[in-house]
Parts: structure tokens; sequence; C-alpha cells
């Protein structure tokens, strides 16, 4: 039976966490502000588990959990949330794989058999792996259309030579060229487990009920090990690397990478200060901080590349990972601008940010648009159980609520000794993507 | 000065004030964040270009909050961030928008500042240089785009290049390099007054404050009237038209196939509505999601997409495929639209779908920038303060034989414009 391990106050409401017996982490909220409930099924498993020759297959399997389950043969699949003018949608990246549902509050019990059908009991069925191969390779190529896409994959490959966060989450085409369904269903069963999952529900639901249906529809799942990970530790880096794509088009774009720490380790939070001093801050909520621009205009590499016109656009990405993973600075030239000089003035300013650290007034700036950020992508409960789930898939979920408290504390001294640790250019990967036809 | 308030029992409610300028206030408290959403929108988008100087109004979006009379653009930056508040400023066909959201304790400021940037902006020549070069990138990074080369290529084939809903949103590098200070305030002067405003303010706050916040930074506003706009769509083609776009260097081709539709105030657009979501919405893109992603894995993306709008805008079907499968994914969007056209949906679709778009309703008002951008909408198109709660009503009105009728009305494979960019250099038919 379910046993109530943690209960936390939480923003406005209470968390409750509870441990299924077969090893499943099922956190609850209630939140009673829209009529609406909202399932996340969170799985330890992205592109970083994956072994050469298998890049993809994470992201691969996501797609196959779409594809029919014992219970709902493939045909049913649409419609079960449909009916409740419901939304679900899945993504993989590096540490996770998550599947989501939004609707109506009366449908929360068809979120819950959907998610306990993915996780126990999905079909595999050859002929659809085969469809679903042309469908990944076709979103690989899409990708490939747009030259940022491109570039950052390159420098991540660059920034990492060992890591396996340094192939691309959609995997190398060769791969999706030629992994077979058993690949598929053997990486399926070994990380699917209700040991290696986090299950989140909130919305407009009475908590109580809701922990009943959920060991109804989760508590005959077998519990399963995912056993050893292998995983190798980046080495140091002793020198700065660079890298150009030299390939037809009409842009230019920049892209500079540092090693940043993981998203649990003290130096994270200076350092997503320090980013919002550069080029504004973005939260940290992966599903929804992309679909608002931060509030950059201020921001010093904004000033210094998008104000002086060397560049049309400039953006930092520095996200929470399991591991340490890299905070990336891209910016776009302008029409005529060289990369030599757009380079020059990035690396003129993140040089000057390592040797100065910041002002006080940019650190009281920077904590006040956290803090706005923090609030606003939390706005809704689909927002609010996303950020629960990737807190405790990439470190612990009572991390999320711990964040306002860590950005406030944190010091003019603690960026600045970020900025000279973090920054130093033998730690740094420079990226171009250089029209060939310029 | 009173502030009216909608007592319905059900819905939103919002309430709806016009100032004596003109200027159209609507207010709906939520108390889900201590935040506010303000939603300015102007009825000044790219429709209004001078005629041969398409990118006019997206110009003014770039442009409009890099100084005012009273502020510089350093200032307005540097107010906006030390309160975390990102401004967006967006254009569409029809209104060029302004949003942001900010904590309720800016709420005052917020709102008096983007006022400023509203009724005041100055345009320095500057600064309309700099974001030129801006502007000038992102048309030449759509030009190495399939997906916008394709829509692009569709709309100008489907409006003529010069129309309001033919040419570039964005212009082009000869139109922006004559587009200048004096262009942006005449653009700005003629187009943007009070009763070419609207205002959407959706948070922690009560409508009276609302109200009493707008009055105060915007009545001293003067009325002046608002340009419209008659815009003539060109009669549907006598046949089929194909344009093939090569872009050799991509990875992938897009398809854009569609029609001239109907304007937003047709009678037939709820049955238009919920014939595009059977036909490239529902679940995985309704039919041709079905055909083209789930049976044939053909594309990872596959849809259509219906803009009724003050003048018909398009009904269009998009895909990205591999360029060995063009033609395939064009027989087989043609073969969807047949049948959709010969024996129009079934009785199960057309209940899903009105299901669907009925359910969504609670979620696409969850968030206060969704309740805002929902009554903008309802404002633009006059649909009334009670929309929300008449929308299920109308969907469910639809009968199987009005859905079946628009597409018969909107859809012909065989006068269909069709345009594809991407790796590909055949010869389509």
């Amino acid at each position: 039976m379910a046993t109530g391990v943690e209960e936390q106050a939480g923003g406005t409401s209470t968390v409750r966490e509870h441990m299924l017996d077969n090893g499943l982490r099922v956190l609850i909220q209630e939140v009673h502000t829209a009529p609406l409930a909202t399932v996340w099924a969170w799985y330890r498993v992205g592109s970083k588990d994956e072994a050469p020759g298998l890049t993809g297959v994470s992201h691969w399997v996501e797609h196959m959990n779409f594809r029919g389950s014992t219970n709902i043969p493939r045909e049913k699949v649409k419609g079960i949330i449909e009916q409740f003018g419901g939304y679900w949608n899945g993504y993989t990246w590096i540490d996770q794989t998550t599947y989501t549902e939004t609707a109506t509050r009366d449908a929360l019990d068809h979120m819950l058999f959907i998610e306990s059908e993915r996780m126990g009991s999905c079909l595999y069925d050859p002929a659809d792996c085969e469809s679903e191969r042309t469908i990944i390779i076709s979103e690989l190529q899409g990708g490939e259309n747009d030259p940022d896409t491109l570039l950052d994959q390159e420098l991540t490959a660059t920034a990492f030579r060992a890591h396996t966060y340094r192939h691309p989450t959609i995997g190398w085409l060769s791969d999706l060229q030629t992994m077979t369904r058993d690949d598929l269903y053997g990486h399926y069963r070994r990380f699917y487990v209700p040991s290696n999952a986090t299950l989140v529900i909130v919305g407009d639901i009475d908590a109580d009920a809701a922990m009943r249906d959920v060991e109804t529809r989760f508590g005959g799942i077998p519990s399963g090990e995912v056993g050893r990970r292998a995983q190798t530790k980046e080495p140091q880096q002793l020198g700065q690397r660079r890298v150009t794509l030299s390939k037809s088009g009409t842009t230019a774009y920049l892209k500079i990478a540092h090693h940043a720490p993981a998203g649990h380790e003290a130096e994270f939070f200076p350092l997503l200060v320090l980013d919002a001093v550069l080029t504004g801050a973005k939260g940290v909520n992966l599903w929804a901080s992309f679909r608002t621009p931060p509030p950059q205009r201020s921001a010093r590499l904004y000033q210094a590349l998008v104000n002086t016109g060397l560049a049309s656009g400039v953006s930092g990405s520095i996200v929470p990972t399991q591991e340490p993973f890299v905070y990336t600075i891209s910016a776009t030239a302008t029409e005529g601008t060289p990369l030599e000089r757009l380079e020059q003035a990035a690396v003129a300013e993140i040089d000057r940010v390592a040797r100065e650290g910041i002002t006080p007034q940019e650190l009281t700036k920077a904590k006040t648009q956290l803090r706005a950020r923090l609030v606003f992508e939390n706005d809704s409960i689909t927002n609010i159980a996303h950020q629960l789930g990737y807190f405790a898939t990439i470190a612990r979920w009572q991390d999320f609520h711990a964040m306002s408290g860590r950005i406030e504390s944190v010091t003019l001294e603690q960026v600045s000794q970020v900025a000279t640790r973090r920054l130093s250019p033998v730690s740094r990967t420079i990226g171009w993507f250089s029209p060939a036809d310029e | 000065m009173t502030v009216v308030h909608t007592t319905g029992a059900r819905g939103l409610a919002p309430s709806r004030e016009v100032l004596a300028n003109g200027l159209t206030v609507i207010c709906k408290r939520t108390t889900v964040t201590p935040a506010v959403t303000i939603n300015a929108s102007i009825r000044a988008g790219a429709v209004f270009d001078p005629p041969g100087l398409s990118g006019v109004a997206h110009f003014v979006s770039k442009t409009i909050d890099r100084g005012t009379t009273t502020r510089s653009a350093d200032q307005i930056a540097e107010e906006l961030d030390n309160r975390g508040v990102p401004l967006a400023a967006a254009v569409t066909r029809q209104v060029l928008s302004l949003t942001c959201t900010c904590l309720v304790e800016d709420f005052e400021a917020v709102l008096e500042q983007l006022a400023d940037i509203i009724r005041q902006p100055v345009f320095p020549d500057a600064e309309v240089d700099s974001r030129r070069r801006e502007v000038t990138t992102l048309i030449r990074q759509d030009e190495d785009n399939p997906a916008a080369v394709a829509v692009d290529g569709l709309m100008e084939t489907l409006y003529g290049y010069e129309h309001p809903y033919g040419r570039r949103l964005r212009g082009t590098v000869e139109t922006v390099e004559r587009i200048d200070s004096a262009v942006l305030r005449a653009f700005h002067q003629a187009h943007v007054s009070p009763g070419a405003l609207s205002l959407a303010i959706v948070g922690d706050v009560v409508p009276q404050r609302a109200v009493e916040a707008c009055s105060a930074a915007f009545l001293s506003w003067p009325a002046s009237p608002a340009p419209a706009i008659d815009i003539e769509v060109p009669a549907p083609p006598g046949g089929r038209r194909t344009r093939v776009i090569p872009m050799m260097n991509k990875a992938q081709t897009d398809i854009a196939y569609g029609f001239t539709a109907i304007t937003r105030n047709d009678p037939a657009y709820y049955a238009y509505w919920l014939m595009n979501h059977i036909m490239g919405q529902y679940s995985m893109g309704g039919r041709l999601g079905d055909s083209i992603r789930e049976r044939q894995g053909m594309a990872y993306y596959v849809y259509s997409s219906l803009d009724a709008n003050v003048a018909p805008g398009p009904l269009m079907v998009r895909a990205g495929v591999s360029a060995a499968n063009v033609e395939r994914a064009v027989a087989s969007i043609d073969a969807e639209l047949t049948s959709l056209v010969t024996d129009g949906p079934t009785e199960q679709e057309l209940v899903e779908s009105k299901q669907y778009l009925i359910g969504s309703l609670p979620r696409t008002l969850e968030t206060n920038a969704g309740i805002a951008a929902f009554l903008q909408t309802a404002e633009f198109f006059g649909l009334g303060l009670d929309y929300d709660v008449r929308v299920p009503g109308l969907l469910q009105a639809v009968t199987r034989d009005e859905v079946h009728e628009a597409a018969r009305r909107a859809v012909d494979p065989s006068k269909a414009t069709v345009v594809v960019a991407g790796p590909y250099d055949g010869s389509l038919s």
C-alpha cells in the first residue's frame, strides 16, 4: 500500500508525496483555481542514458509510447483526452522523458489510466516502429533546416568529449536508420519501471481520492530495477575549443558555451543571476520560459551586441540539469557584420564580467527579474506540475520550492566567483555558423 | 464615470468601459498569481502599410518602445527590466499589439509607461537605423527558412504580391531600406489613436482600479478618427496553381497548400471552424494527420489552419516532408480533402470535434495571458462580453450538413494553390 512519506507547504498549497510499494513516487497538489487537472509522468531516462549506436532511442521510445498498449488499441489512443477538451504531449531531453495531459478535472482517471498503460504495457508493433522511424527522421531534418539548431548540436558535441550529453536528443541519423524494434523495446522495458518514475497530479481534485485512484491504476505494476547506469564524467576542459560550420545560408550565427554546474550545485544560483545580468532572466521552467521573451533590453550583452547593431538578437541558456551541462550564449549577426567582430564584442563583455563581477544594482535587478519570472512561470497547473516533476527527476522536487530562497541569498561575491571560475577562456567553446556563400 | 460590470452567472463576465476619448478598457479580475497581464491591441496592423512600402507596421513594432518624448530608449529599458517586465510588441495583418505581465504592485507604473510608449514614441534616427539591421536580418532568415518561404509564397500566390494579405508582413530588404523615422511617425500619427486601441487587463486588480489607472494614463490623449480599410479578395483561380521554390541546401521540404476562405463574421464561421478542425487539427492533425503522419509515417508535422478575419483569410494545409515524398504527400492531401468534400464528416467526427473545442475552453482561459488574448479577439470581432458563455451553444448548433457544405464551399483540390519550398526541384501537378 501507499505510504505518505512527506508533506511540505509549497507556495499556496501543500504538496503531498507518497511512495507506492513498487517504488513509484507520487506528488499531488490541490489547486482549485480552474476546473482542470493535469498529470505528468516522468522517467529518469534521456539522451544521456544512450550508448553509441543507440543515440535517439529515448526520444523514439517516447514516440512509440503513444502508439497503443494492451488495453488501449492503437486506433483508440486519440479521443480519450480530447473528449474532455484536453491537451496531451510528451518530450524527451538529456535527463528525462515525460508525458502530460491537461483536461477538465473529470478526466483525471482517464489520464491515470493512460499513464499506467504507458508505464506497463506499450505494444511496439514492428510496423509502427518503422512508421515512427520515418517520422523521426522527418523531425530531425526539419530541425536541420534551422542553422541555429545545427550549430547548437555541433557546439554541444564539441564542448563535451566524453559525457553522453554530447549527442543530440533526437540522435544521429545513422542510428535512427539502423536501430531495431528490439533495441527500442529493450530500452523501454529497462527504464519504464515504477522506481524510475515520478507521477505528478495537480489541479482541482481531491488529493485523497486521487491517491486512491493512483493506487488502483499503478499499484499492480511490478517493481523493477534499471540496474547500473554507466556514466562517464566529463574531464575538465583545458583549453578553448572552436567549431565552424560552413553551409549555404543567409545569416551568420555565433554561440559561446561554458561548462556549467548541475542544477543541485550551489554555484547554479549565482550563475542564474549572472545570466540575468548578461542576457535577461529566463526563469527555470523548460516548458514555459521560452514562450515569453526575457526582460533584457538593459542586459549587458543586449546592450553590447544588439543595441550596437552587431546582432539582431542575443540569448542565454542556463537550465537546471542532473549533471553539469553548458551555459550557452547565442547571437545572430546582423546582415554584413563579420562573425569576428561579433565574437570580439561578446567575448569582451564575458571577460569583463569575469574580471570585474557585477554591480549591486545589477544584483538587485537580476533578483527582481528572477522573482517575477518564478511567479509568471507558475501561472497554470500544467506549469506547476511540470516544475515539481522536473525537479524530482533531475534533483529533488523540494529544490523547486527552495529556488526563490536560494536566488535571494546569492551575493555579489558569489556571482563574481562563479564568473571568474565558469567563464574562463579555457572552459570556453566557440561555434560559428558562417554562410558559405557569404 | 461608471464601470459597467457584466453580471453573468457563469463565465468570465469581464467588465468593459469606453473612455471619453474612445479607448476601450476590458478588465477581468483573477487571483491565481499576484500578477497582471496588460494586453494593448491597436488596429494598426500590416494591412495599413502604405502601398509599395510593405513592412512599416512591423517596423513600428520594433521601434515604438525605443524612445518617447519623455523617456530615452535606455530609460524605458531600465525601468521595465528593473521590474522584471518583458514588453512584447508584435504585429499581425490586422493588429499591432503590446503585451506584458507585471507584478500587481507595479501595475500603475507599468501602465503609465506603456501609455507613454503608445502615445508619444519619437522613433529616433539612430534607433531606427540599428533596428533596420535587425529587421533586415529577420527578413534574410525568413528567406533561408523553407517554412516561411512556402507560406509567404502561398500568400503571394493566393492574394497577389501587393495585396494587404499577399505582401510580406516584414516587408523586403528593399522596402525596409526606404523606411525611415518620418515614415514611422506618419504611420503612428495616422493609425495609433484612442479609438483604435483596446486594453485588456487581466489579473489581481479590481476593474475600478484598472479603469482609473487607464483614465489617468490615457484620458488626456485626444480622440482622432481611426481609418478603416476595405480589403478586396481576388476571385478564386480557375484551376490549380503550383509553385516550386528549390532550396537545395535544406534537409526537408515544406508544403503550403490552400485556398481563400471566409471572414470571421460570416454566418458559416462555426461550420468552417469545425470543418478545419476535423480536416487538420483534431488530436494529431485530424484526417490529414491520420493519413500522412500516423498511417504513412511521412511527416513530423501536418495540419491545417483557418484564418477567418476581417477579410477572407486563408484555409491552409501545412506539412514538412522529405523531398522524396513531396508528390505522395500532396496526393494524400488531395485525397483527404476530396473525401471530406465528397462525403462530409462522419457524425462521430463532428461529435468529437465539438466535445474537444467546447471542453478546451477552461484550458484556454486558465492563465491571465490566455484570458486577455481571448477577450481581445472577442472585442476585435465584436463577439460580445458573454462570448465565452455562448461559444458552446454556437458550436453545438452546427449540423453535419453545414460542415459538409463548408467543405464543399471552401475546398476544391482542382483549384488549390500549392507551394513547395525545400530541397526539391521536381515538377508538381
